[in-house]
């Protein structure tokens, strides 16, 4: 056995820092066996407007590669464009013998049992590189699916972006219409080389009683940029996790943001965690969380390392109802010469402001709807259309609850 | 155009109206003069409908219409227009997303900004870090968007440098219509003012003095900012008596 392995055989049993503990062996591991499908032929229209609200268009149009796994089977995998390189994870093991070195290379795969799990039972993933210098403009289109009700899904995924090239990936998780409970399980390891920059864009639209755990560590070498969006806009169980972003190369730029709603029912446990360890590096960590009946946790942590080093943390909480959002920023300078700070405001919405607008001729809902959706607007770039209307659609639904 | 009959209005069990009577007639801008917590705002706060004002006795008629129980957004969509002292902050809405909204899409933000000088603030979220004078700019922008028959504005020159004063006099004066003969200006105004320098960009018909809630004196405007300068406003509340 190797020493990986053996240590994730140590962790089999090993609870999560944070989140609700799960026991894994309520899940079911016999996903469907769904065939190879290079032209989406298999996709039902409800699939696809489901999907289309992950920001999954399932077309190889306008993308630079696609890639989705359902459950455990590879649905589709092509790539379009030369200077980048789309593989399922196992495949990319076998090709290049060198993936091996770099997987359980940011992430411990004993840092609790659902690392343990993707180690000890993978089913796939995937692999994506970007050649030396390859600026990619089209994104490329990842989807990890739940097709079949009560499965965990196990995936471990590998994102390279070599000196000096560019992309943006959107990820789309989602389940199935007909699926309503099941379990993810997310290991994802990004390196962006020297001068390298990577835009991830994820968006989560599981089912209502899903539980999802994302296991997520980046490492951003010297002038490397990295920016993650992160939408959850629809009901989840539970979704925990706490990506980290080490900026180890002067002048590396870090850019996290989030937008959450937490609906009745649903536990958020979403954090940002980026370590400064070089000079002149650059983080910002920005969370808006809208609660809804449920629950969330908006954590943060910026840990300066060396001097001359700049970090912005920003989390800002609306309670709509009911609901719950507790945000934990965490400032840690372990020098003199650090520039870090946060802003955290959790609240409702001020009575002034919907009347501001009322008086400008907008009905008590449409006032509402205008203030929650300015506190929604994080800029991201590259979304497709579906989903900015998917966004209105999730804010319209949310002023009927209250 | 607009009716006050006997208004007596509460915020939070306290009286701040205290049977106010006063018209405006079309055409016409009544200036409000009054100490810091006469009732002035209060006054134009109560027109507009917040709720946070208490309606205890009294009817307000606007056009003929009784709106005294209306919400605020059906008296803003019937022609009532209000410019606010110290406006809010929508964080994440830009200032061009408010423009259309006042406008109900009949007015590009971008003709209206241009024509005022106010382009570079359309992308900005509305009135987050704006100056004295950007806000009462972009509050008065708001306005012209909405095009109010009945134009109510809360100090609408405090904060403002000289330079801006005369943008806002000018914008003010185009809102009610003074650059056309009285007898067919359509638009009527009710301006708080403590300086009165608005007054000298707005003809103003008629003013009152208000103290504790009630209207203690009226008359000319220009007569009554000078008593108030040589005399007081506890002068001009005695006077009364």
């Amino acid at each position: 056995m190797s020493e990986i392995k053996g240590r994730a055989e140590l962790s089999r049993q090993k609870k999560a820092a944070f989140g609700p503990d799960l026991n894994l062996e309520e899940f079911s591991r016999q996903g469907g066996d769904w065939e190879y499908d290079p032209d989406y032929r298999h996709f039902s229209p409800e699939e696809r407007s489901h999907l289309l609200t992950a920001g999954i268009e399932l077309t190889d149009e306008d993308h630079a590669a696609t890639f989705l796994q359902a459950d455990k089977a590879i649905v589709h995998c092509q790539t379009r464009q030369p200077g980048v390189e789309v593989l399922p994870i196992t495949k990319a093991i076998s090709q290049h013998d060198w993936v091996q070195n770099l997987l359980w290379g940011l992430v411990a795969v004993d840092a609790d049992k659902y690392t343990a799990r993707a180690e000890l039972e993978l089913d796939n993933g995937y692999f994506i590189r970007v050649l030396k210098g390859a600026e990619i403009a089209q994104p490329v289109e990842s989807c990890l699916y739940l097709r079949t009700d009560k499965f965990a899904q196990h995936v471990h995924n590998l994102v390279i972006v070599e000196e000096g090239a560019s992309l943006h990936i959107i990820t789309g998780c989602a389940t199935h219409p007909g699926v309503r409970s099941g379990l993810h399980i997310g290991v994802s390891e990004f390196y962006v080389r020297r001068g390298g920059k990577l835009t991830f864009t994820m968006v989560h639209n599981w089912g209502e009683d899903v539980h999802v755990r994302p296991r997520t560590a980046v490492m951003v070498e010297e002038g490397g940029r990295y920016v993650s969006n992160y939408v959850l806009l629809r009901p989840v169980k539970s979704v925990q996790m706490y990506p980290t972003v080490t900026l180890n190369g002067e002048g590396a730029v870090a850019r996290l943001q989030s937008i959450l709603i937490a609906h009745p029912g649903s536990e958020l446990d979403v954090g940002g965690r980026v370590i400064l360890k070089a000079p002149r590096t650059r983080a910002e960590v920005i969370a808006r969380t809208l609660a809804i009946g449920g629950t969330s946790i908006a954590r943060g942590h910026l840990v300066g390392m060396v001097p001359d080093i700049k970090a912005h943390l920003e989390c800002r909480g609306l309670i709509l109802g009911n609901g719950v959002v507790y945000a934990i920023p965490e400032l840690e300078g372990r020098v003199a010469g650090v520039d870090m700070s946060h802003e955290a405001a959790v609240g409702k919405i001020a009575a002034e402001e919907v009347e501001y607008l009322m008086a400008r001729g907008l009905d008590e809902d449409e006032a509402v709807s205008t203030i929650v959706r300015g506190f929604l607007n994080v800029k991201i770039e590259g979304l497709p259309p579906a989903l900015e209307e998917e966004m209105d659609r999730a804010i319209q639904e949310t002023n009927k609850g209250l | 155009m607009l009716e006050i009959d006997d208004l007596w209005v509460d915020i939070e069990d306290k009286e701040v109206l205290k049977g106010i009577n006063l018209q405006v007639p079309m055409g016409e801008t009544h200036i409000l003069f009054g100490k810091n917590g006469s009732g002035k705002s209060s006054l134009l706060m109560t027109l507009m409908g917040f709720e946070r004002y208490q309606l205890k006795q009294g009817r307000i008629r606007f056009l003929g219409q009784d709106i005294t129980h209306l919400p605020t957004y059906e008296r803003a969509r019937l022609g009532l227009g209000l410019s606010f002292q110290r406006p809010p902050t929508i964080r994440g809405v830009k200032t061009s997303d408010i423009l259309r909204v006042c406008s109900r899409g009949a007015i590009a933000p971008e003709v209206l900004a241009a024509a005022y000088d106010f382009t570079l603030f359309l992308d900005r979220e509305v009135n987050y870090g704006f100056s004295g004078g950007e806000l009462k700019r972009s509050e008065l922008l708001q306005l012209l968007a909405q095009n109010p028959k009945m134009v109510l504005l809360d100090e609408p020159e405090s904060g403002v440098d000289l330079e801006n004063l005369q943008v806002v006099g000018e914008i003010i004066a185009h809102l009610l219509q003074k650059d056309r003969r009285r007898q067919h200006r359509q638009k009527s105004g009710l301006i708080i003012t403590h300086t009165g320098f608005i007054m000298d960009y707005v003809h103003a018909d008629r003013a009152y003095i208000l103290t504790d809630g009630h209207i203690c004196c009226q008359g000319n405007p220009r007569e009554l900012l000078q008593d108030i300068k040589n005399f007081g406003y506890e002068e001009c509340a005695r006077c009364r008596r």
